[in-house]
């Protein structure tokens, strides 16, 4: 605690934002964040785009198996009911995309939730097996209907009558630039509900099922209701980044779904930090730059050494790997932790003990 | 200095003296092992009552059948809160709302919850907000958030535990994390508290702290106490009345007079060639 901050009520001294520089950080995050679309280009936005997604998706899982501590590998398959949901739902139905998008986390919530039922009997490595089932499970329903034979065309998004692709407003405009605006509004609203959700009720029950779930029950927590509760709200999260995914791509295929992005969800919270909303966000950038820098190194040197740039797709799983390796052994709370580390630095300097 | 409790900590509605707790002829086996034969025990309103025995005796198997952990085979548990309930055809977290706490014999905090939140898990049963008005933070759930922390601060205020309040669970010494794990229990309002061997392992002062807080609880607050303690001193001090189990069965039931003088009980912790006590 930061000397001469004194608290005069339990409101202030519960307050997520306690002290001046915790309010001041936030308040400069948020203006970089609006300041960013009008003066980035359309890459950087499509890869914030692409962060501010995985950032969804990734809290979502962090929800159950950071906090709740239920490994789940089926990420990949939760996002496809909530991605398919809400593209069938705008091509077949003709409901509008706004509305799709909270039938598509109901949708996934209640999949989630049954697909949770096992969690009551299995832990550990047993309950990561029924969950790579649901994974399975659903990519060959979706294979084996109708849909896995083509992609599915999700019709534009119009605002007033006007496709969102040609929507200008002062020179502004892109399909890339209005969804960065309705991606980082949905990442605001998921962090301020998780972070608020952790401090209360229900969250301390999951936390405490993680650390030690005899002694939770023993103090009145109903372990498999809130075990269901923790699948729901993890996979209505999830839902959410893939019903946002379908609408800003305009396409879905189970392709981008499979047991490989499950894979690539948990190495963002294990990076990031298991049982942390901001490791959720520091993870996700973090996993889709370091491809993206990847890319770009591959491209400058594709004209000077074509031999090295050859390799670079290569190294990219390679980097992959290791970084995630190093942070197992090094650094397993994860950016998280880092972070908070140079936190702590600067405000006990110079008495750092 | 303390300011003194301003909440209710026992939540029973009965009064000193009636029948609270009800074991009836309890039948547990693990397999072949038959852990507790037709084990009977009573426990009064407001009393401090001890189980003592052997290792192995079956203490803790008896209280985590009372908490719901373990299911006897034959025998039933009464619990009486007003009205009567057979604790053994419910779960543990059921019986944790009727008032129904306790502590762990290796303890079972929450490590990376800090010490503020394990004893807040402590007021689970009590707390109303959902995922909803909690995710939002707003109106009821912010309101109850701090009037239960008004509550919390007086078991730290209690326990002496103001200095560690924010600290991870995790990061305390064992004799604190004991403290800690006491004052969970206690969040609950127990209307019957269970303590499985609350001072093992402790330093003589510790262990004096902890017989304070123990007396302080049932003293002041009038709280149902029973306790599964190695240290035959602080359970002849402290208890109204014991009970000494040996391979699964009670040997002997009484006030702490009765048991020191009990042939049977001289016999099972002494054996059979004893002198003088």
């Amino acid at each position: 605690m930061e000397s001469g901050i004194f608290h005069t009520t339990y409101n202030k001294d519960m307050a997520l934002r306690r002290t001046p520089i915790m309010r001041w950080r936030i308040i400069l995050a948020v203006i970089f964040l609006v300041i960013l679309p009008f003066v980035s280009n359309g890459y950087s936005l499509t890869l914030a785009n692409q962060i501010g997604i995985a950032a969804i998706a990734a809290i979502g899982l962090n929800i159950l198996t950071g906090f709740t501590g239920q490994i789940s590998l089926g990420t990949g398959g939760f996002m496809a009911i909530g991605a398919y949901t809400s593209g069938i739902l705008a091509a077949y139905m003709g409901i509008p995309w706004w509305l799709t998008i909270p039938f598509a986390c109901v949708v996934t919530a209640v999949v989630g939730s049954i697909f949770g039922i096992p969690s009551l009997r299995l832990k550990g490595l047993y309950l990561a097996i029924a969950t790579l089932a649901a994974q399975e499970i659903i990519q060959w329903a979706i294979v084996r209907s109708p849909l896995g034979t083509d992609a599915l065309v999700v019709p534009p998004i119009k605002i007033f009558g006007t496709s969102l692709t040609k929507l200008r407003i002062a020179g502004f405009g892109g399909i890339d630039f209005w969804f960065y605006w309705i991606i980082f509004l949905s990442l605001g609203g998921v962090i301020l509900f998780t972070v608020n959700l952790f401090r209360t009720k229900v969250g301390r029950a999951f936390i405490a099922i993680r650390d030690q779930d005899i002694a939770a029950e023993v103090m009145g927590v109903n372990l498999f209701r809130y075990k269901l509760l923790s699948f729901a709200t993890s996979s209505l999260v999830i839902g959410l980044g893939g019903a946002i995914l379908a609408q800003y791509r305009g396409i879905v295929n189970y392709e981008r779904f499979t047991i490989e992005a499950s894979i690539f969800y948990l190495a963002v919270i294990i990076i990031g930090g298991l049982g942390s909303v901001s490791g959720s966000v520091y993870g996700a950038i973090f996993m889709v730059l370091i491809p993206a820098i990847l890319n770009n190194i591959g491209r400058a040197l594709g004209s000077t050494a074509p031999e090295i740039a050859r390799l670079v797709p290569f190294a990219r799983q390679a980097v992959f790997g290791l970084t995630i390796i190093l942070f197992l052994v090094f650094e397993p709370e994860g950016l998280a932790k880092i972070w908070r580390d140079i936190k702590d630095y600067f405000r006990l300097w110079p008495f750092s003990y | 200095m303390a300011r003194g409790f301003s909440h209710v900590l026992n939540s029973s509605p009965l009064q000193p003296g009636d029948l609270q707790l009800e074991i009836d002829n309890v039948f547990l086996a693990f397999g072949g092992v038959q852990a507790l034969s037709g084990v009977s025990l009573e426990v009064k309103q407001s009393e401090i009552a001890a189980i003592i025995g052997p290792n192995g005796a079956g203490k803790t198997s008896l209280l985590n059948c009372v908490s719901g952990l373990y299911h006897p085979q034959d025998g039933e548990i009464r619990f009486y809160n007003g009205r009567p309930h057979t604790l053994t055809s419910l779960k543990s977290y059921q019986i944790a709302q009727l008032g129904v706490a306790r502590s762990f014999q290796n303890i079972e905090l929450f490590k990376h919850m800090s010490v503020l939140d394990n004893l807040m898990l402590g007021r689970h049963v009590h707390l109303k907000s959902n995922i909803f008005s909690g995710g939002l933070y707003w109106g009821r759930a912010q309101r109850e958030e701090v009037e239960n922390r008004k509550f919390l601060e007086d078991i730290i205020d209690l326990l002496e535990i103001e200095a560690i309040r924010k600290q991870a669970v995790g990061t305390l010494s064992y004799g604190l994390q004991k403290r800690v794990e006491l004052g969970r229990a206690l969040a609950i309002q127990p209307s019957l508290l269970i303590l499985d061997e609350p001072m093992a392992g402790m330093n003589s002062e510790e262990k004096e702290d902890m017989a304070r807080f123990i007396l302080d609880v049932n003293e002041e607050h009038g709280v149902t106490i029973i306790i599964i303690e190695h240290d035959m001193g602080v359970v002849m001090d402290i208890s109204d009345h014991i009970a000494v189990l040996d391979f699964g069965v009670k040997i002997g039931d009484g006030t702490p007079d009765e048991v020191q003088r009990d042939p049977a009980v001289i016999q099972a912790y002494l054996g059979d060639d004893h002198g003088a006590l």
